[in-house]
């Protein structure tokens, strides 16, 4: 019994295959199943240290993360930003390579900079994750997504996935739409034309600003959240006009057909993308998406993990 | 497994169709006779050849005792001792067993017994699903070279071997006769 695995970092969608994609997929089931289990610890990484490397802000991500490592037997360290030393004027490499010095098996990277996950992946003998890297990727978000998509139906070839909300500054989007095209999905994506600029065709999506056009084509909705924090002023006039032209409000959601799945990488801001009576209503997946999380971690943290130390 | 190699090393058979059939057919006898509380058997069969081995032996069963026994699933790759020292890391498959385990008596069922390190490991990955009556094992070859104190319950056939040797079960092709077979390297 071989693998069909053979990468030590995880660090986008894009480079992966269809097959690889699968293969986390596939992987993903036994360790879903361990969630169901009386002890919902396996050994399989015993022995190993996973440092949570988070350079940007982030509870759910981190703690999801921590949690696999935890259901792999495996230790855990938490540096964040203002814990480290980077704040002294350390560079990222040398805190790196300090962890490394220590014998940290694996290494999960949150990072403001595109590309740090593969700066250090590169270097280090350790196992790199990435965990989001600026607007570049964050692929165990988009593994969830393809995860929670293919258990509710059953495939993702064929479907119809909208990606509504600031596509262009998502790490979420872009790995939605690398992992999703591979598969045989059609994608379409949907917002103001400052934030879902025509270029994005490229990546082999379709581009739409009228929102009530799509929907009631849609398989799957994936909101995404509106990141104030990043957003520029120019960008879009307000949160008010945003909600009126693209929230998934009650009465957009009829438009939606009957089986249609909501999606939300979280946190969601009620009444902004989505209205808190469509986030709790029955075709919301939102919850399913978090505990497929830490499923998907553990296999992505057990096969990048297994083949480092191999 | 599936594909027989034609280079050097030669293939001595060892087991045709009917002679697994028979093997497993009197495995299925002695479960019945060591296990008067047969309804509370659970065949635990591990992927891939010990699912399709325990399905075999709870067939032979239902038609000798008129009754369906539980069958399930033991994947071990997440619990063996020796990931990161292996080249290449084992597929792991979702296990499935009927829950609780509390009174039941689990039987470990695989193709081949060796080492005894798979074994260890379908326990411990059987105690984290609770805590069954007993486990038994069994096994459809015997092959020897123990490396940890794990005796089976129920034998197909004892094939004393070297180490060097390599021993290749076939069972449940779709296209090709089951068979087992010694490969002399």
């Amino acid at each position: 019994m071989s693998t069909r695995w053979s990468r030590k970092d995880l660090l986008g969608l894009r480079e992966l295959s269809a097959e690889e994609i699968n293969f986390i997929l596939e992987t993903t089931d036994a360790f879903k199943q361990v969630g169901t289990r009386e002890i919902k610890k396996v050994p399989a990484l015993r022995g190993k240290t996973l440092v949570n490397f988070f350079i940007e802000p982030s509870t759910r991500t981190r703690t999801s993360f921590e949690l696999a490592a935890f259901r792999l037997s495996a230790d855990v360290i938490n540096i964040s930003a203002t814990t480290s030393s980077l704040t002294k004027g350390e560079t990222l490499k040398d805190t790196a390579r300090n962890l490394e010095a220590l014998h940290a098996d694996i290494l999960v990277l949150r990072h403001s900079s595109a590309g740090a996950p593969q700066f250090l992946g590169n270097r280090l003998k350790a196992s790199v994750i990435n965990a989001g890297d600026g607007a570049h990727e964050h692929p165990t978000q988009a593994l969830l997504d393809l995860y929670t998509i293919r258990e509710k139906r059953g495939k993702i070839a064929g479907l119809h996935v909208v990606i509504i909300g600031d596509i262009l500054f998502s790490r979420v989007a872009r790995s939605n739409i690398f992992g999703l095209v591979k598969l045989g999905a059609r994608v379409t994506l949907v917002g103001p034309s400052t934030l879902v600029p025509r270029e994005f065709e490229k990546l082999g999506v379709e581009v739409s600003h009228k929102i009530d056009n799509v929907l009631p084509n849609a398989d799957v909705v994936n909101l995404l959240r509106i990141q104030h924090e990043r957003q520029r002023k120019e960008y879009f006039p307000g949160i008010g006009e945003y909600t009126r032209f693209f929230g998934l409000t009650k009465e957009r959601a009829k438009l939606l057909k009957a089986d249609c799945l909501i999606m939300h990488p979280g946190p969601i801001n009620r009444g902004v993308e989505i209205d808190s009576e469509v986030a709790d209503g029955l075709q919301s997946v939102i919850l399913d998406q978090v505990t497929n999380g830490l499923a998907v971690r553990m296999a992505v943290l057990y096969l990048c993990g297994g083949i480092a130390t191999a | 497994m599936k594909q027989r190699k034609q280079n050097s090393s030669a293939a001595v058979p060892i087991m045709d169709a009917e002679a697994i059939r028979r093997a497993l057919q009197r495995i299925a006898h002695e479960i019945i006779e060591r296990n008067p509380q047969l309804a509370q058997v659970v065949l635990a069969g591990i992927p891939s050849r010990g699912v399709e081995i325990a399905k075999r032996i709870a067939d032979f069963i239902r038609g000798i005792e008129k009754i369906d026994i539980d069958t399930g699933i033991i994947d071990v790759a997440m619990h063996r001792d020796d990931v990161g020292t292996r080249p290449e890391l084992p597929v792991v498959r979702a296990s499935k067993l009927p829950v609780p385990l509390e009174e039941r008596t689990v039987i470990i069922v695989d193709d081949v017994l060796y080492t005894g390190r798979t074994v260890r490991a379908a326990m411990d990955a059987i105690n984290s699903f609770g805590r069954p009556a007993q486990i038994q094992l069994a096994a459809l070859i015997d092959r020897g070279h123990r490396e940890l104190p794990i005796r089976a319950d129920y034998v197909g056939k004892n094939l004393p071997t070297a180490a060097n040797e390599k021993v290749r079960v076939r069972i449940g092709s779709i296209n090709e006769p089951d068979g087992v077979w010694l490969i002399k390297e």
